[in-house]
């Protein structure tokens, strides 16, 4: 492998893009990475009109220009990090009998194309991709495949049974004569699309369970224009924004002279909640923005503070009517039959997301269409709003996706893009609006603050005989998409991890005390109800063994013992940390066992709380079954990350309210686990033929619970709020 | 007018003294391989070399570079230390977003330029101004020892 020398920079290259020449989508096009949607503006060179497109995911020209297969993959989830570009491509191209690096790749456009049937819109979230694509994806390479098959024995005269393929040709097994996908695009796409499509088995699999490496590590190590920030078309001018910092506030007015006056200013707009100062640059626009004199109307919001969103959130411990979501019919009598009772509240705080790439839209409003160049995980709904905005047809709108700089559930939201349009409408040229730091923090969606109560009735033995789970706090779903909340009220994420569950209870109930957040606008966020619920539940149990006197993992094994997968990576997690060898003194095991986005986790966590009021987190180990693997390398980076992540969330993280401001304005403010702080991750994955399961929110699922009950196993406190680190300094 | 030099080009820009050197690379000079992640110095995601040494882009008013040369990751494959971290990174597969990657190579690149075999705590040391969101610091560390066994 050797890295190309990355173009020098002309002068002319200055010239050229100080006046705004630079177009993104007229550097050259890349194979197997880049940024897909960018690139394509009509067909290819050479691509005639009507390209062999059997599906949704492939598309392949008849004829094209030299070196290129004309064999273009069109991608349905967005890739944020997760690696799914690298994951799609590796199923359909299992299927469709191509390399990899044979292909062009496409962001799927918004289209009903691509709507997953339980996501509701087409979303890439909640680790969902891989278990949509492993079917979907698979089918459409090996349709496309047998159409391609069929053409060429068309040609030769011969049974399809005669031709195998391979590498993007079709070969002719009697004479060794072969003719390349693109050469029979046009004969395949008079075809039909079969009925039956077999798929190959696991024997004859060439790329899937295959560590590959990801596509995309070329263009971002050298720093490519691939995210929606880098974004450059004609006649762009930059801006930035500041909304009222009380969430529900307006603006009240405005003096733009100062801001007018500063070098590079062009404008400033002004929408209901928010004003945007547009000038040459970001910086200009800052400068600007910082002249500019604005007044709030803050509204209810203004007196809001953490101290009230937790205590609302504790006043629903007693509400007496509590939705009831899940319960079996034996639970209150269970409950009242036991012969002793435990009991435990925990409390969780607000969440930023914080992606590395702050929040950003390049838009462009005409008269008669527009534009939108975005990275999100909702690619319809952000469309749609753009189109509602500007008062265009849907189909008047083109938004390209672009790769996100993380996205950890904050591009589930679409306000950003909603906040752009209002703005683009307002002048005629194309507008790039990045947020600061400050506003991206401030200004973010949240997961919400949650107040967990757990009861266990225990027999004589003290084993389980019932469990009460109440969750308070707000149904994210409700606001989201409505139509999920259940009738009778319940967002069905709030049972992750509590009744999705390795765990069998004898008798159970969970119930919901919906408190809506005061003052923020709650949201999705890494590991959703799964990071949320397994804190609560896998502390717990922990202190149900403990209380028992058992040893923690003996305990758990115990409590799954009808179901093998979870036992697995639970013995897996216990044997590859040492569980039970002795450690230094001041040292700790914390374990978690989970089920959730369709994939079992162990997680054991060894910490050092030999220095007064801290942890260092000395070595964490994960067994995973995730069902077959697909990249089992992307399997382990996703489950690194993931973990600390997670883990510095767990330490550091709370997002608080003073007047209705939050409080965490920029990472000198907003901690994030650094380098120095990152324990070494050990993954020991699982072979498994099962259907696989989601990855990416796992590990991050896992940190708090086993990190917790690493602490309470190395000092004896039993940390029940998050998060983690304030707890220890106020002993 | 000011001139400055970046990735052995000279360029001549009318942009106010104040102005963070980032922002003359990205939104004026079309060089948006350095990226904007906190505008107050605490996340790396701007790191460049001035001089060969890595510095916050963000925070560095262009007026102040006073004719000393710049280098972006734009222009950081030419060079052979550069092209070795780069492919480091490629072989191990250290990125998932990567938005902070080409901040974490150059502050990688001038910490290998310095200390050509770096200990884990010496990369900490150098490494720990660079924040990832995704978590990839294991294998940034693991690629950085990998990159040193490169250089000969």
């Amino acid at each position: 492998m050797r890295l190309p020398v990355t173009a020098p920079t002309s002068r002319r290259h200055f010239l050229t893009a100080a006046t705004g020449l630079v177009v993104a989508g007229l550097l050259p096009r890349h194979r197997a990475f880049g940024r897909p949607s960018e690139f394509y503006q009509g067909p290819l060179v050479g691509e005639t009109k009507s390209p062999f497109a059997p599906n949704a995911y492939i598309r392949i020209a008849p004829s094209r220009v030299a070196g290129d297969s004309g064999i273009t993959l069109i991608l349905p989830n967005v890739e944020m990090g997760q690696g799914i570009y690298t994951g799609a491509v590796t199923l359909i191209a299992e299927e469709l009998e191509v390399e990899p690096d044979q292909v062009n790749l496409e962001a799927a456009p918004p289209d009903d194309a691509y709507v997953a049937a339980d996501m509701g819109t087409q979303a890439t979230g909640g680790s969902t991709s891989t278990i949509f694509e492993w079917t979907t994806l698979r089918q459409a390479g090996a349709a496309a495949r047998l159409m391609l098959v069929q053409a060429a024995a068309g040609q030769w005269g011969c049974p399809v049974s005669d031709c195998t393929t391979r590498q993007g040709q079709v070969f002719h097994t009697p004479s060794g004569r072969s003719i390349a996908y693109a050469d029979l695009a046009a004969d395949a796409a008079k075809l039909s699309p079969p009925k039956d499509i077999p798929l190959k088995t696991a024997k004859d699999w060439t790329l899937i369970g295959r560590s590959r490496h990801r596509l995309d590590s070329r263009a971002k190590v050298e720093g490519q224009p691939l995210f929606g920030i880098d974004i450059r078309v004609p006649d762009m001018k930059h801006a930035t924004v500041a909304a009222c910092p009380v969430m529900g506030g307006t603006v009240g007015g405005i003096d733009r002279d100062a801001a007018l006056r500063t070098p590079g200013v062009h404008a400033v707009l002004m929408i209901d909640n928010a004003v945007c100062v547009v000038a040459d640059h970001y910086w200009a626009a800052k400068k600007g923005l910082d002249a500019l004199a604005v007044t709030w109307n803050e509204g209810t919001n203004a007196s809001v503070d953490t101290q009230r969103i937790y205590r609302e959130l504790h006043d629903g411990l007693s509400e007496p009517k509590p939705v009831v979501a899940k319960s079996t019919s034996d639970a209150t009598a269970a409950m009242a039959r036991a012969a002793t009772r435990y009991e435990a509240t925990y409390q969780q705080p607000l969440l930023a997301h914080s992606p590395m790439e702050p929040v950003n839209c390049a838009i462009h409003i005409r008269p008669d269409g527009a534009d939108v160049w975005v990275g999100t995980q909702v690619p319809m709904w952000a469309r749609d709003s753009v189109a509602d905005i500007a008062g265009l047809p849907k189909n008047r709108v083109q938004l390209h996706c672009q790769y996100i700089g993380g996205g950890f559930g904050r591009r589930l939201e679409y306000e950003y893009v909603t906040q752009a349009a209002q703005f683009a409408k307002q002048v005629p040229y194309p507008l790039k609006i990045v947020w600061s730091r400050e506003e991206d923090l401030t200004l973010d969606r949240f997961r919400p603050a949650y107040v967990d109560h757990v009861r266990a009735g225990l027999d004589a033995r003290g084993r389980i005989e019932s469990m009460e789970f109440r969750v308070i706090g707000p149904a994210v779903v409700a606001r989201w998409e409505p139509a999920g909340l259940s009738p009778d009220g319940f967002d069905e994420d709030l049972a992750a991890a509590i009744s999705i569950t390795p765990y069998t209870w004898p008798a159970s109930r969970l119930d919901y005390v919906r408190r809506e957040a005061p003052g923020v606008v709650t949201a999705w966020w890494r590991g959703v109800g799964g990071t949320r619920g397994l804190f609560v539940v896998e502390s717990f149990i922990d202190e149900l063994a403990l209380r028992a006197g058992a040893d923690p993992v003996a305990y758990r094994r115990e409590l799954i013992r009808e179901q093998p997968r979870a036992r697995v990576v639970l013995d897996l997690a216990a044997e590859k940390s040492g569980w039970g060898t002795p450690l230094p003194k001041g040292h700790g095991r914390g374990v978690a066992v989970q089920f959730l986005f369709g994939s079992y986790l162990g997680t054991v966590i060894e910490v050092d709380m030999t220095e007064p009021a801290q942890v260092r987190i000395v070595h964490v180990t994960v067994a995973v079954d995730c069902g077959q693997p697909v990249n089992p390398d992307q399997i382990r980076a996703q489950i690194e990350g993931g973990m600390i992540f997670g883990l510095g969330t767990a330490l550091f993280n709370e997002i608080t309210l003073s007047n209705g401001r939050v409080q965490e304005d920029n990472f000198n403010l907003w901690r994030i686990m650094r380098m120095n702080e990152a324990p070494p991750v050990d993954i020991h994955i699982v072979a498994s033929t099962e259907t696989p399961g989601g990855i990416g929110e796992t590990g991050t699922a896992a940190a708090a619970p086993a990190l917790a009950n690493a602490i309470a196993a190395a000092s004896g406190r039993r940390l029940r709020t998050l998060p983690l680190l304030p707890g220890l300094e106020s002993a | 007018m000011l001139t400055v030099r970046i990735n052995d080009t000279d360029y001549q820009t009318d942009v106010t003294p104040d102005t963070p050197l980032l922002w003359v690379l990205r939104d004026v000079l079309g060089l948006t391989g350095t990226k904007f992640g906190c505008g107050i110095a605490e996340c790396g995601a701007c790191t460049v070399h001035v001089d060969g040494k890595a510095v916050r882009a963000c925070s560095l008013p262009v007026g102040l570079l006073n004719g000393r040369p710049v280098t972006t990751i734009e222009g950081i494959g030419s060079d052979p230390l550069g092209q070795a971290v780069q492919m480091a990174w490629m072989e191990i597969d250290v990125v998932q977003c990567g938005y902070c990657q080409p901040g974490q190579i150059m502050s990688a690149i001038a910490l290998l330029r310095d200390n050509p075999h770096p200990t884990d705590a010496d990369i900490d040391a150098a490494m720990s101004g660079n924040i990832c969101r995704c978590g990839t610091y294991l294998r940034i560390r693991q690629a950085i020892h990998n990159a040193a066994g490169l250089i000969t």
